[in-house]
């Protein structure tokens, strides 16, 4: 599979991210969330917020909620041991959590650098009490991220979901 | 010179308002539920870092109202990439009070980075804040807390504090309660 040959289910995200009213998007860059950060910046009714660390990230939505409104966080696998410790907020707040995460280090990896974290991201977001949904079929993104969304904001509960490597295509150099 | 933590906590919050305040671990959270617990505090008791990135979703929620966080220069220097994604968003709502004793307070008195000539107000102007200032007097003081209820922001004013350890004050531990209460403050 190459990088830009299954499009189509990057660009189902924005429109599900709108219709759970997420208002904050917070995110640190990675290449399989182009499409969706370009939409979310170019959404009106959504502030895009770049952060330099993924730590940030739980800070930023903890205070939307507390202020009345849903954001989401965008990240690679690579960010999530940067966010152990701030997570304790929704553990202990129980502010909800939706994280849509791209994943490295695990299918047809190129870049060793990434398998470290790639490889612990599961158990590590499952130790920070982080509910994990995984999606490896182009088809079930759509009706996961809808169904986190859900589960979120209406349980209260944190949701990741991981967008498999598989999904992205593998990093040609 | 430098102020008293508790005075200078105390004259920020007096007459408050509707500001909403998110106060970092450790003595600053100490120091907000001294000057009077209120439904519009958020106290952190952890997740060291957290209290400027809290203040920026909240401010970018709520527009209409100030939002000022009180920290210590150790919870802020752990997160200070923050700085630079606020200044991205430029939440003109926004204060951070830096309670700035040069030190780690909680964890025994420690040496911080300010106590090595780190200063916190460039780092801020440096990432973009458009206002950033540090004060060691009343008279500063008593000219910045109405710059924090009305003026432009985001704005982040270190305030230089002696070291000494005031009583503790505890506010509520449970994170649940805080965020329920703070959020039925704003009929949410
Ligand atoms: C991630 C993390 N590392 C270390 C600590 C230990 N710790 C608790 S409070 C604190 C220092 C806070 O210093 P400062 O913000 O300057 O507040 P002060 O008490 O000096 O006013 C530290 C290091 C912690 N709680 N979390």
């Amino acid at each position: 599979m190459d990088a830009t040959a299954d499009v189509d289910w990057r660009l189902k995200i924005h429109p599900l991210l709108r219709a759970a009213n997420v208002r904050q998007v917070a995110y640190v860059p990675d290449a399989g969330h182009t499409p969706l950060i370009e939409a979310c910046h170019a959404d009106p009714s959504m502030k895009a917020i770049v952060l330099t660390n993924e730590a940030e990230g739980m800070g930023v939505l903890a205070g939307a909620w507390l202020g009345g409104q849903r954001g989401a966080m965008l990240m690679q696998s690579s960010g999530v041991g940067n966010c152990i410790n701030a997570l304790s907020l929704t553990q202990i707040c129980r502010f909800p959590f939706l994280g849509l995460i791209t994943m490295r280090g695990e299918w047809g990896e190129f870049n060793g650098w990434q398998v470290p974290m790639g490889q612990n991201t599961e158990a590590s977001l499952k130790g920070a009490g982080v509910i994990v949904q995984r999606c490896d079929d182009p088809d079930d993104v759509a009706p996961t991220v809808e169904a986190a969304a859900h589960l979120a904001f209406d349980s209260e509960v944190a949701v990741a979901v991981l967008l498999s490597q598989r999904l992205i295509g593998r990093k040609k150099f | 010179m430098a102020l008293d933590r508790r005075e200078a906590v105390q004259r920020l919050l007096a007459d408050r308002g509707e500001m909403l305040v998110v106060s970092g671990l450790g003595s600053p959270t100490y120091d907000v539920a001294a000057a009077g617990d209120d439904d519009r505090n958020f106290y952190l008791w952890g997740a060291m870092g957290s209290a400027a990135p809290i203040g920026l979703g909240l401010a970018l929620a709520q527009p209409a109202k100030r939002v000022l966080v009180v920290t210590g220069d150790g919870e802020l220097l752990m997160g200070l990439g923050a700085l630079a994604s606020i200044a991205a968003q430029r939440p003109a709502n926004l204060a951070i009070v830096v309670l700035d004793n040069e030190r780690y307070g909680e964890t025994g008195m420690q040496k911080s980075h300010t106590a090595h000539g780190a200063d916190l107000a460039a780092i801020a102007q440096g990432a973009g804040f458009p206002v950033a200032a540090t004060i060691t007097d009343e008279a500063d003081l008593d000219r910045i807390v109405g710059e924090i209820r009305s003026g432009q922001g985001p704005m982040l004013v270190v305030v230089k504090i002696t070291a000494g350890e005031a009583p503790r004050v505890l506010p509520s531990r449970d994170g649940v309660e805080v965020k329920n209460r703070f959020r039925r403050s704003l009929g949410l």
